[in-house]
Protein backbone atom coordinates (compact mmCIF):
# COMPACT_ATOMS: atom_id res chain seq x y z
CA UNK A 1 0.00 0.00 0.00
CA UNK A 2 2.57 2.43 1.22
CA UNK A 3 5.02 1.37 -1.41
CA UNK A 4 2.63 1.27 -4.39
CA UNK A 5 3.65 4.63 -5.82
CA UNK A 6 6.90 4.23 -7.67
CA UNK A 7 8.00 7.83 -7.90
CA UNK A 8 9.77 8.02 -4.51
CA UNK A 9 11.66 4.88 -5.48
CA UNK A 10 13.66 6.84 -8.02
CA UNK A 11 14.48 9.53 -5.49
CA UNK A 12 15.84 6.92 -3.08
CA UNK A 13 17.69 4.79 -5.56
CA UNK A 14 19.11 7.24 -8.05
CA UNK A 15 21.58 9.38 -6.06
CA UNK A 16 23.59 6.44 -4.80
CA UNK A 17 23.27 4.38 -7.92
CA UNK A 18 24.32 7.25 -10.18
CA UNK A 19 27.47 7.70 -8.11
CA UNK A 20 28.21 4.01 -8.49
CA UNK A 21 27.56 4.16 -12.22
CA UNK A 22 29.88 7.11 -12.75
CA UNK A 23 32.70 6.20 -10.40
CA UNK A 24 32.56 2.42 -10.34
CA UNK A 25 30.85 0.68 -13.27
CA UNK A 26 31.77 3.07 -16.06
CA UNK A 27 35.48 3.28 -15.04
CA UNK A 28 35.53 -0.48 -14.69
CA UNK A 29 34.39 -0.95 -18.30
CA UNK A 30 36.61 1.87 -19.54
CA UNK A 31 39.55 0.20 -17.86
CA UNK A 32 38.90 -2.99 -19.80
CA UNK A 33 38.78 -1.04 -23.08
CA UNK A 34 41.93 0.91 -22.15
CA UNK A 35 43.88 -2.28 -21.80
CA UNK A 36 43.54 -2.88 -25.56
CA UNK A 37 44.97 0.49 -26.56
CA UNK A 38 48.37 2.10 -26.46
CA UNK A 39 48.05 5.03 -24.06
CA UNK A 40 50.94 7.23 -23.12
CA UNK A 41 49.02 10.11 -21.53
CA UNK A 42 45.99 10.16 -19.28
CA UNK A 43 44.15 12.85 -21.24
CA UNK A 44 43.75 12.60 -24.98
CA UNK A 45 45.25 15.62 -26.75
CA UNK A 46 43.11 17.06 -29.54
CA UNK A 47 43.72 15.19 -32.76
CA UNK A 48 45.64 12.46 -30.97
CA UNK A 49 44.51 8.91 -31.51
CA UNK A 50 45.40 5.96 -29.38
CA UNK A 51 46.69 3.02 -31.32
CA UNK A 52 44.71 -0.19 -31.03
CA UNK A 53 47.02 -2.84 -29.67
CA UNK A 54 44.70 -5.79 -29.44
CA UNK A 55 46.04 -8.39 -27.09
CA UNK A 56 49.61 -7.09 -26.95
CA UNK A 57 49.35 -6.03 -23.31
CA UNK A 58 48.05 -9.44 -22.35
CA UNK A 59 50.83 -11.17 -24.25
CA UNK A 60 53.24 -9.00 -22.32
CA UNK A 61 51.75 -10.35 -19.10
CA UNK A 62 53.21 -13.73 -20.04
CA UNK A 63 56.65 -12.53 -21.03
CA UNK A 64 57.34 -9.84 -18.40
CA UNK A 65 59.61 -11.42 -15.76
CA UNK A 66 58.67 -8.82 -13.17
CA UNK A 67 54.96 -9.49 -13.34
CA UNK A 68 55.75 -13.16 -12.86
CA UNK A 69 57.36 -12.26 -9.53
CA UNK A 70 54.33 -10.14 -8.60
CA UNK A 71 51.90 -12.93 -9.48
CA UNK A 72 53.91 -15.55 -7.59
CA UNK A 73 54.18 -13.26 -4.57
CA UNK A 74 50.45 -12.56 -4.58
CA UNK A 75 49.61 -16.24 -4.76
CA UNK A 76 52.13 -17.09 -2.05
CA UNK A 77 50.42 -14.42 0.00
CA UNK A 78 47.04 -16.11 -0.51
CA UNK A 79 48.38 -19.38 0.82
CA UNK A 80 49.98 -17.64 3.76
CA UNK A 81 46.78 -15.75 4.63
CA UNK A 82 44.79 -18.98 4.80
CA UNK A 83 47.33 -20.69 7.05
CA UNK A 84 48.37 -17.79 9.24
CA UNK A 85 45.56 -15.23 9.26
CA UNK A 86 42.57 -17.55 9.30
CA UNK A 87 44.44 -20.30 11.14
CA UNK A 88 45.78 -18.13 13.95
CA UNK A 89 42.47 -16.28 14.18
CA UNK A 90 40.64 -19.58 14.58
CA UNK A 91 42.97 -20.87 17.28
CA UNK A 92 42.79 -17.58 19.17
CA UNK A 93 39.00 -17.41 18.88
CA UNK A 94 38.61 -20.96 20.22
CA UNK A 95 41.03 -20.30 23.06
CA UNK A 96 39.29 -17.06 24.00
CA UNK A 97 35.95 -18.82 24.01
CA UNK A 98 37.36 -21.32 26.56
CA UNK A 99 38.34 -18.71 29.11
CA UNK A 100 36.06 -16.88 31.48
CA UNK A 101 37.98 -13.74 32.36
CA UNK A 102 39.46 -11.18 30.05
CA UNK A 103 37.50 -12.00 26.87
CA UNK A 104 36.71 -8.34 26.43
CA UNK A 105 40.35 -7.36 26.92
CA UNK A 106 41.67 -9.75 24.28
CA UNK A 107 38.98 -8.75 21.84
CA UNK A 108 39.89 -5.08 22.21
CA UNK A 109 43.63 -5.62 21.99
CA UNK A 110 43.63 -8.04 19.05
CA UNK A 111 41.72 -5.50 16.97
CA UNK A 112 44.35 -2.76 17.47
CA UNK A 113 46.34 -3.29 14.26
CA UNK A 114 43.20 -3.07 12.12
CA UNK A 115 42.19 0.38 13.26
CA UNK A 116 45.71 1.71 12.81
CA UNK A 117 46.43 2.60 9.21
CA UNK A 118 48.62 0.21 7.28
CA UNK A 119 50.86 3.17 6.50
CA UNK A 120 51.58 3.74 10.19
CA UNK A 121 52.19 0.03 10.74
CA UNK A 122 54.50 0.04 7.75
CA UNK A 123 56.52 2.84 9.31
CA UNK A 124 56.80 0.99 12.60
CA UNK A 125 58.09 -2.12 10.84
CA UNK A 126 60.47 -0.01 8.82
CA UNK A 127 61.92 1.16 12.11
CA UNK A 128 62.11 -2.45 13.29
CA UNK A 129 63.94 -3.65 10.18
CA UNK A 130 66.39 -0.78 9.69
CA UNK A 131 69.97 -1.98 9.29
CA UNK A 132 71.50 0.88 11.25
CA UNK A 133 70.01 0.91 14.70
CA UNK A 134 66.71 -0.76 13.84
CA UNK A 135 64.95 -2.50 16.70
CA UNK A 136 65.79 -6.03 15.59
CA UNK A 137 69.46 -5.31 15.01
CA UNK A 138 69.73 -3.68 18.42
CA UNK A 139 68.23 -6.82 19.87
CA UNK A 140 70.89 -8.89 18.06
CA UNK A 141 73.58 -6.54 19.31
CA UNK A 142 72.39 -7.02 22.88
CA UNK A 143 72.76 -10.77 22.28
CA UNK A 144 76.27 -10.25 20.83
CA UNK A 145 75.25 -11.24 17.33
CA UNK A 146 76.11 -9.61 14.05
CA UNK A 147 73.51 -7.25 12.57
CA UNK A 148 71.37 -8.71 9.80
CA UNK A 149 70.09 -7.00 6.66
CA UNK A 150 66.43 -7.78 7.23
CA UNK A 151 65.40 -6.60 3.79
CA UNK A 152 68.02 -8.54 1.81
CA UNK A 153 66.61 -10.05 -1.40
CA UNK A 154 66.39 -13.60 -0.08
CA UNK A 155 64.35 -12.82 3.02
CA UNK A 156 62.62 -9.56 2.06
CA UNK A 157 59.40 -11.26 1.02
CA UNK A 158 59.03 -13.04 4.35
CA UNK A 159 59.83 -9.91 6.31
CA UNK A 160 57.19 -7.92 4.40
CA UNK A 161 54.65 -10.71 4.78
CA UNK A 162 54.92 -10.74 8.56
CA UNK A 163 53.23 -7.35 9.17
CA UNK A 164 50.68 -7.99 6.41
CA UNK A 165 49.64 -11.28 8.01
CA UNK A 166 49.88 -10.08 11.58
CA UNK A 167 47.83 -6.92 11.12
CA UNK A 168 44.66 -8.64 9.91
CA UNK A 169 44.45 -11.59 12.28
CA UNK A 170 42.26 -9.56 14.65
CA UNK A 171 39.64 -8.97 11.99
CA UNK A 172 39.02 -12.66 11.35
CA UNK A 173 39.32 -13.31 15.07
CA UNK A 174 36.34 -11.03 15.78
CA UNK A 175 34.26 -12.59 13.00
CA UNK A 176 34.99 -16.09 14.27
CA UNK A 177 34.36 -15.18 17.89
CA UNK A 178 30.92 -13.84 16.94
CA UNK A 179 30.30 -17.11 15.09
CA UNK A 180 31.43 -19.13 18.12
CA UNK A 181 29.03 -17.24 20.40
CA UNK A 182 26.15 -18.32 18.17
CA UNK A 183 26.84 -22.01 18.80
CA UNK A 184 24.58 -23.05 21.64
CA UNK A 185 26.18 -24.23 24.88
CA UNK A 186 23.81 -27.20 24.98
CA UNK A 187 25.70 -28.93 22.21
CA UNK A 188 28.97 -28.75 24.12
CA UNK A 189 27.29 -29.79 27.35
CA UNK A 190 25.76 -32.83 25.73
CA UNK A 191 29.12 -33.73 24.22
CA UNK A 192 30.99 -33.43 27.51
CA UNK A 193 28.38 -35.55 29.28
CA UNK A 194 29.03 -38.20 26.64
CA UNK A 195 32.70 -37.98 27.55
CA UNK A 196 33.98 -35.93 24.67
CA UNK A 197 37.11 -33.97 25.57
CA UNK A 198 37.46 -30.27 24.85
CA UNK A 199 40.02 -31.02 22.19
CA UNK A 200 37.69 -33.42 20.39
CA UNK A 201 34.82 -30.97 20.73
CA UNK A 202 36.75 -28.50 18.61
CA UNK A 203 37.02 -31.01 15.78
CA UNK A 204 33.59 -32.60 15.99
CA UNK A 205 31.45 -29.62 16.96
CA UNK A 206 33.16 -26.28 16.49
CA UNK A 207 34.69 -26.76 13.05
CA UNK A 208 31.61 -28.30 11.40
CA UNK A 209 29.25 -25.72 12.92
CA UNK A 210 31.58 -22.86 12.10
CA UNK A 211 32.04 -23.97 8.51
CA UNK A 212 30.12 -21.09 6.95
CA UNK A 213 32.03 -18.50 8.97
CA UNK A 214 35.40 -20.10 8.25
CA UNK A 215 34.52 -20.14 4.59
CA UNK A 216 33.66 -16.44 4.64
CA UNK A 217 36.97 -15.70 6.33
CA UNK A 218 38.95 -17.74 3.81
CA UNK A 219 37.26 -15.99 0.90
CA UNK A 220 37.88 -12.57 2.44
CA UNK A 221 41.50 -13.44 3.21
CA UNK A 222 42.26 -14.79 -0.24
CA UNK A 223 40.68 -11.91 -2.13
CA UNK A 224 42.25 -9.51 0.38
CA UNK A 225 45.68 -10.91 -0.50
CA UNK A 226 45.18 -9.63 -4.04
CA UNK A 227 44.51 -6.13 -2.73
CA UNK A 228 47.71 -5.80 -0.70
CA UNK A 229 49.25 -2.41 -1.36
CA UNK A 230 49.98 -0.04 1.53
CA UNK A 231 52.32 -2.12 3.67
CA UNK A 232 54.76 -3.24 0.97
CA UNK A 233 54.64 0.23 -0.58
CA UNK A 234 55.76 1.83 2.68
CA UNK A 235 58.25 -0.80 3.87
CA UNK A 236 59.85 -1.68 0.53
CA UNK A 237 58.82 0.97 -2.03
CA UNK A 238 58.69 -0.14 -5.67
CA UNK A 239 59.36 -3.75 -4.87
CA UNK A 240 62.80 -3.03 -3.44
CA UNK A 241 65.23 -4.80 -3.45
CA UNK A 242 65.34 -5.53 -7.19
CA UNK A 243 61.60 -5.91 -7.53
CA UNK A 244 61.48 -9.13 -5.50
CA UNK A 245 58.76 -7.83 -3.17
CA UNK A 246 56.35 -6.63 -5.85
CA UNK A 247 52.73 -7.61 -5.42
CA UNK A 248 50.14 -7.22 -8.17
CA UNK A 249 48.85 -4.02 -6.60
CA UNK A 250 52.22 -2.34 -6.14
CA UNK A 251 53.39 -3.38 -9.59
CA UNK A 252 50.24 -1.97 -11.16
CA UNK A 253 50.79 1.32 -9.34
CA UNK A 254 54.43 1.51 -10.38
CA UNK A 255 53.69 0.74 -14.04
CA UNK A 256 50.86 3.24 -14.24
CA UNK A 257 51.88 6.17 -12.12
CA UNK A 258 55.68 6.11 -11.98
CA UNK A 259 56.62 4.54 -15.30
CA UNK A 260 53.58 5.91 -17.17
CA UNK A 261 52.70 2.69 -18.93
CA UNK A 262 48.99 3.32 -18.47
CA UNK A 263 47.54 0.68 -20.76
CA UNK A 264 49.75 -2.03 -19.29
CA UNK A 265 48.65 -0.91 -15.84
CA UNK A 266 45.05 -1.31 -16.94
CA UNK A 267 45.78 -4.83 -18.13
CA UNK A 268 47.35 -5.69 -14.75
CA UNK A 269 44.31 -4.24 -12.98
CA UNK A 270 42.09 -6.45 -15.12
CA UNK A 271 44.25 -9.43 -14.27
CA UNK A 272 43.72 -8.70 -10.57
CA UNK A 273 39.94 -8.71 -11.08
CA UNK A 274 40.04 -11.99 -13.02
CA UNK A 275 42.21 -13.64 -10.37
CA UNK A 276 39.83 -12.38 -7.68
CA UNK A 277 36.77 -13.87 -9.35
CA UNK A 278 38.47 -17.17 -10.18
CA UNK A 279 39.94 -17.60 -6.72
CA UNK A 280 36.65 -16.76 -5.00
CA UNK A 281 34.89 -19.33 -7.21
CA UNK A 282 37.48 -21.97 -6.44
CA UNK A 283 37.31 -21.44 -2.68
CA UNK A 284 33.54 -21.68 -2.67
CA UNK A 285 33.69 -24.84 -4.83
CA UNK A 286 36.21 -26.47 -2.53
CA UNK A 287 34.77 -25.39 0.79
CA UNK A 288 31.06 -25.53 -0.13
CA UNK A 289 29.84 -23.07 2.52
CA UNK A 290 26.17 -23.96 2.08
CA UNK A 291 26.54 -27.72 2.06
CA UNK A 292 24.90 -29.51 4.93
CA UNK A 293 27.21 -31.77 6.79
CA UNK B 1 36.31 -39.24 45.12
CA UNK B 2 37.67 -35.97 46.40
CA UNK B 3 41.12 -36.92 45.19
CA UNK B 4 39.89 -37.41 41.66
CA UNK B 5 38.16 -34.09 41.76
CA UNK B 6 41.24 -32.16 42.84
CA UNK B 7 43.28 -33.91 40.19
CA UNK B 8 40.82 -32.85 37.56
CA UNK B 9 40.78 -29.28 38.83
CA UNK B 10 44.56 -29.15 38.75
CA UNK B 11 44.65 -30.40 35.20
CA UNK B 12 42.05 -27.85 34.24
CA UNK B 13 43.99 -24.98 35.75
CA UNK B 14 47.20 -26.10 34.05
CA UNK B 15 45.41 -26.06 30.71
CA UNK B 16 43.98 -22.66 31.32
CA UNK B 17 47.40 -21.30 32.27
CA UNK B 18 48.72 -22.49 28.92
CA UNK B 19 45.73 -20.90 27.20
CA UNK B 20 46.35 -17.61 28.96
CA UNK B 21 50.05 -17.70 28.05
CA UNK B 22 49.23 -18.15 24.37
CA UNK B 23 46.59 -15.40 24.42
CA UNK B 24 48.82 -12.99 26.31
CA UNK B 25 51.67 -13.69 23.90
CA UNK B 26 49.52 -12.62 20.95
CA UNK B 27 48.23 -9.62 22.89
CA UNK B 28 51.86 -8.64 23.51
CA UNK B 29 52.59 -8.67 19.79
CA UNK B 30 49.68 -6.32 19.14
CA UNK B 31 50.48 -3.95 21.99
CA UNK B 32 54.29 -3.93 21.95
CA UNK B 33 54.82 -2.08 18.62
CA UNK B 34 52.67 0.81 19.75
CA UNK B 35 54.21 1.06 23.22
CA UNK B 36 57.65 0.84 21.63
CA UNK B 37 56.93 3.59 19.17
CA UNK B 38 55.45 5.92 21.81
CA UNK B 39 58.46 5.35 24.04
CA UNK B 40 60.89 6.14 21.24
CA UNK B 41 59.04 9.23 20.10
CA UNK B 42 60.30 11.05 23.20
CA UNK B 43 63.97 10.35 22.44
CA UNK B 44 66.39 12.19 20.22
CA UNK B 45 67.13 10.17 17.07
CA UNK B 46 70.62 9.27 18.29
CA UNK B 47 69.16 7.59 21.33
CA UNK B 48 66.56 5.72 19.26
CA UNK B 49 69.38 4.16 17.29
CA UNK B 50 71.43 3.12 20.30
CA UNK B 51 69.01 2.21 23.06
CA UNK B 52 65.50 1.59 21.76
CA UNK B 53 64.38 -0.48 24.68
CA UNK B 54 65.18 1.79 27.60
CA UNK B 55 62.99 4.62 28.76
CA UNK B 56 63.98 8.00 27.30
CA UNK B 57 67.06 9.38 29.09
CA UNK B 58 67.19 12.69 27.33
CA UNK B 59 63.44 13.23 27.39
CA UNK B 60 62.56 15.58 24.54
CA UNK B 61 59.52 16.91 22.77
CA UNK B 62 61.59 18.00 19.75
CA UNK B 63 60.17 15.27 17.56
CA UNK B 64 56.68 16.53 18.26
CA UNK B 65 57.42 20.19 17.64
CA UNK B 66 59.15 19.06 14.46
CA UNK B 67 56.09 17.07 13.38
CA UNK B 68 53.76 19.97 14.13
CA UNK B 69 55.84 22.82 12.75
CA UNK B 70 57.90 21.46 9.87
CA UNK B 71 55.58 18.66 8.76
CA UNK B 72 52.30 20.47 9.37
CA UNK B 73 50.66 17.37 10.68
CA UNK B 74 47.62 19.35 11.83
CA UNK B 75 46.77 20.42 8.29
CA UNK B 76 46.88 16.81 7.17
CA UNK B 77 44.62 15.88 10.05
CA UNK B 78 42.15 18.50 8.91
CA UNK B 79 42.32 17.23 5.30
CA UNK B 80 41.78 13.67 6.43
CA UNK B 81 38.84 14.59 8.65
CA UNK B 82 37.18 16.51 5.82
CA UNK B 83 37.63 13.62 3.39
CA UNK B 84 36.78 10.71 5.66
CA UNK B 85 33.99 12.59 7.43
CA UNK B 86 32.23 13.41 4.16
CA UNK B 87 32.72 9.87 2.87
CA UNK B 88 31.21 8.42 6.04
CA UNK B 89 28.17 10.71 6.10
CA UNK B 90 27.50 10.29 2.39
CA UNK B 91 27.80 6.50 2.53
CA UNK B 92 25.52 6.26 5.57
CA UNK B 93 22.74 8.29 4.00
CA UNK B 94 23.00 6.97 0.45
CA UNK B 95 23.31 3.32 1.47
CA UNK B 96 20.30 3.60 3.77
CA UNK B 97 18.30 5.13 0.93
CA UNK B 98 19.35 2.50 -1.58
CA UNK B 99 18.72 -0.33 0.84
CA UNK B 100 15.29 1.16 1.59
CA UNK B 101 14.44 1.32 -2.11
CA UNK B 102 15.68 -2.21 -2.76
CA UNK B 103 13.92 -3.87 0.19
CA UNK B 104 10.58 -2.02 0.15
CA UNK B 105 9.77 -1.60 -3.51
CA UNK B 106 9.12 -4.13 -6.23
CA UNK B 107 10.11 -3.04 -9.69
CA UNK B 108 11.47 -4.29 -12.98
CA UNK B 109 15.21 -4.75 -12.98
CA UNK B 110 15.44 -4.99 -9.20
CA UNK B 111 17.26 -8.30 -9.34
CA UNK B 112 19.61 -6.91 -11.94
CA UNK B 113 20.53 -3.91 -9.80
CA UNK B 114 20.94 -6.15 -6.80
CA UNK B 115 23.34 -8.45 -8.60
CA UNK B 116 25.22 -5.45 -9.97
CA UNK B 117 25.77 -4.22 -6.43
CA UNK B 118 26.91 -7.63 -5.21
CA UNK B 119 29.29 -8.09 -8.13
CA UNK B 120 30.87 -4.68 -7.57
CA UNK B 121 32.22 -6.03 -4.27
CA UNK B 122 34.71 -7.81 -6.49
CA UNK B 123 36.05 -4.60 -8.04
CA UNK B 124 39.31 -3.68 -6.36
CA UNK B 125 40.29 0.00 -6.38
CA UNK B 126 43.02 -0.87 -8.90
CA UNK B 127 40.51 -1.72 -11.60
CA UNK B 128 38.74 1.64 -11.62
CA UNK B 129 41.39 4.11 -10.57
CA UNK B 130 42.91 4.96 -13.97
CA UNK B 131 39.67 6.13 -15.65
CA UNK B 132 38.63 7.87 -12.43
CA UNK B 133 41.96 9.68 -12.33
CA UNK B 134 41.42 10.74 -15.95
CA UNK B 135 37.96 11.98 -15.09
CA UNK B 136 39.24 14.00 -12.15
CA UNK B 137 41.92 15.58 -14.32
CA UNK B 138 39.24 16.57 -16.84
CA UNK B 139 37.04 18.09 -14.17
CA UNK B 140 39.97 19.89 -12.59
CA UNK B 141 39.34 18.22 -9.25
CA UNK B 142 42.83 16.83 -8.67
CA UNK B 143 44.36 17.83 -5.34
CA UNK B 144 40.88 18.69 -4.07
CA UNK B 145 39.21 16.62 -1.36
CA UNK B 146 36.34 15.80 -3.73
CA UNK B 147 38.69 13.77 -5.94
CA UNK B 148 39.20 11.30 -3.09
CA UNK B 149 35.69 11.56 -1.65
CA UNK B 150 33.74 10.61 -4.78
CA UNK B 151 35.54 7.36 -5.66
CA UNK B 152 35.67 6.32 -2.00
CA UNK B 153 31.92 6.87 -1.59
CA UNK B 154 31.23 4.84 -4.73
CA UNK B 155 33.63 2.13 -3.59
CA UNK B 156 32.11 1.81 -0.11
CA UNK B 157 28.46 2.01 -1.17
CA UNK B 158 28.13 -1.59 -2.31
CA UNK B 159 29.29 -3.09 0.97
CA UNK B 160 27.23 -0.60 3.00
CA UNK B 161 24.07 -1.17 0.98
CA UNK B 162 24.33 -4.92 1.41
CA UNK B 163 24.76 -4.58 5.18
CA UNK B 164 21.83 -2.16 5.40
CA UNK B 165 19.62 -4.37 3.26
CA UNK B 166 20.22 -7.27 5.59
CA UNK B 167 19.12 -5.09 8.46
CA UNK B 168 16.08 -3.51 6.79
CA UNK B 169 14.73 -6.89 5.67
CA UNK B 170 14.42 -7.84 9.31
CA UNK B 171 12.38 -4.78 10.29
CA UNK B 172 8.64 -5.52 10.48
CA UNK B 173 6.53 -3.65 7.93
CA UNK B 174 3.62 -3.09 10.35
CA UNK B 175 5.08 0.00 11.90
CA UNK B 176 5.61 1.68 8.56
CA UNK B 177 2.10 0.79 7.44
CA UNK B 178 0.64 2.14 10.66
CA UNK B 179 2.50 5.39 10.09
CA UNK B 180 1.12 5.51 6.56
CA UNK B 181 -2.42 5.06 7.91
CA UNK B 182 -1.81 8.04 10.15
CA UNK B 183 -0.98 10.04 7.05
CA UNK B 184 2.82 9.92 6.88
CA UNK B 185 4.38 10.05 3.44
CA UNK B 186 7.25 7.86 2.29
CA UNK B 187 9.97 10.37 3.09
CA UNK B 188 8.48 10.82 6.57
CA UNK B 189 8.49 7.05 7.06
CA UNK B 190 12.14 6.94 6.00
CA UNK B 191 13.40 9.75 8.21
CA UNK B 192 11.04 9.07 11.12
CA UNK B 193 11.09 5.28 11.34
CA UNK B 194 13.74 3.65 9.16
CA UNK B 195 16.66 5.94 10.00
CA UNK B 196 16.23 5.89 13.80
CA UNK B 197 15.60 2.12 13.89
CA UNK B 198 18.65 1.25 11.82
CA UNK B 199 21.03 3.28 13.94
CA UNK B 200 22.99 0.24 15.23
CA UNK B 201 23.91 -1.10 11.82
CA UNK B 202 24.43 2.41 10.48
CA UNK B 203 26.98 2.94 13.23
CA UNK B 204 28.83 -0.20 12.23
CA UNK B 205 28.78 0.88 8.58
CA UNK B 206 29.98 4.36 9.53
CA UNK B 207 32.89 3.13 11.63
CA UNK B 208 34.17 0.78 8.94
CA UNK B 209 33.72 3.40 6.22
CA UNK B 210 35.65 5.94 8.21
CA UNK B 211 38.50 3.53 8.91
CA UNK B 212 38.79 2.39 5.32
CA UNK B 213 38.70 5.89 3.96
CA UNK B 214 41.18 7.21 6.54
CA UNK B 215 43.59 4.37 5.88
CA UNK B 216 43.28 4.19 2.10
CA UNK B 217 46.76 5.21 0.98
CA UNK B 218 46.25 4.12 -2.64
CA UNK B 219 43.54 6.61 -3.61
CA UNK B 220 45.14 9.39 -1.58
CA UNK B 221 48.50 8.92 -3.27
CA UNK B 222 47.01 9.07 -6.73
CA UNK B 223 44.58 11.94 -6.37
CA UNK B 224 46.44 14.30 -4.04
CA UNK B 225 49.86 15.46 -5.19
CA UNK B 226 50.19 18.74 -3.28
CA UNK B 227 51.84 18.55 0.08
CA UNK B 228 49.51 20.99 1.83
CA UNK B 229 46.51 18.94 0.66
CA UNK B 230 47.89 15.59 1.85
CA UNK B 231 45.64 13.49 4.06
CA UNK B 232 47.30 11.68 6.95
CA UNK B 233 48.31 8.45 5.21
CA UNK B 234 49.87 10.28 2.26
CA UNK B 235 51.82 12.56 4.60
CA UNK B 236 53.07 9.58 6.56
CA UNK B 237 54.23 7.92 3.36
CA UNK B 238 56.07 11.09 2.40
CA UNK B 239 57.74 11.37 5.80
CA UNK B 240 58.80 7.75 5.48
CA UNK B 241 60.38 8.23 2.06
CA UNK B 242 61.96 11.66 2.62
CA UNK B 243 62.94 11.67 6.27
CA UNK B 244 63.54 7.93 6.63
CA UNK B 245 66.69 8.50 8.65
CA UNK B 246 65.08 10.76 11.23
CA UNK B 247 63.89 7.94 13.47
CA UNK B 248 62.60 10.26 16.17
CA UNK B 249 60.41 12.16 13.75
CA UNK B 250 59.05 8.93 12.30
CA UNK B 251 58.21 7.63 15.76
CA UNK B 252 56.46 10.83 16.78
CA UNK B 253 54.40 11.08 13.59
CA UNK B 254 53.28 7.47 13.91
CA UNK B 255 52.29 8.18 17.51
CA UNK B 256 50.39 11.31 16.55
CA UNK B 257 48.47 9.39 13.93
CA UNK B 258 47.89 6.13 15.78
CA UNK B 259 46.99 7.30 19.26
CA UNK B 260 43.86 9.37 18.51
CA UNK B 261 42.50 6.54 16.39
CA UNK B 262 43.17 4.03 19.17
CA UNK B 263 41.43 6.29 21.70
CA UNK B 264 38.38 6.71 19.49
CA UNK B 265 38.37 2.97 18.86
CA UNK B 266 38.42 2.10 22.55
CA UNK B 267 35.70 4.67 23.14
CA UNK B 268 33.45 3.44 20.32
CA UNK B 269 34.27 -0.23 20.67
CA UNK B 270 30.98 -1.18 22.33
CA UNK B 271 29.12 0.39 19.44
CA UNK B 272 31.03 -1.71 16.92
CA UNK B 273 30.22 -4.92 18.77
CA UNK B 274 26.59 -3.87 19.33
CA UNK B 275 26.19 -3.01 15.68
CA UNK B 276 27.61 -6.34 14.58
CA UNK B 277 25.38 -8.22 17.04
CA UNK B 278 22.20 -6.34 16.10
CA UNK B 279 22.91 -6.91 12.44
CA UNK B 280 23.52 -10.60 13.03
CA UNK B 281 20.30 -11.11 15.01
CA UNK B 282 17.98 -9.04 12.86
CA UNK B 283 19.50 -9.96 9.52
Amino acid sequence: MLYKKKLPLLAFLLPGFTLMLVFLYEPFLENIINSFYDMNTFAKMPGQEWKFLGLDNFKKLFSDPKIRIAIINSFKMMGLTIIFQVGIAFVLAVLVSFIKRGQQFFRTVYFFPIVISATAIGLIFKLFYNYNGGMLNQLLKALDRKPVNWLAPDIAFIMVSIPILWSYVGFYFVIMLTGLCDISDDVYEAASIDGCSKFKQVFYITIPLLRGVICTCVTLAVTGALKVFDLPWVIVPKGAPQGVTHFLGTYMYEQTFTIGNIDYGSAIALLIVVFGIVVAQITSRILKPDANL
Amino acid sequence: MSQIKTKKEKKFSAVSIVIYIVLIFWAATTVFPFVWVINNSFKPSREVVNSTFSLPRGFTLDNYTNAFNKQNILISYKNSLIISGSVTVAVMILSAMMAFALTRYHFKGKNFIHSLIVSSLMFPAFSTIIPVFKMMTHMGLLNKPLSVILPQVAGNLSFATIVMMGFLRGLPLEMEEAAYMEGACVSKVFTGIIMPLSRPSMTAVAIFCFLWSYNDLFTQLIMIRKRTKFPISALLNEISSKYGTDYGLMASSVTLIAIPVLMVYIFLQKHIMKGVKAGAIKG
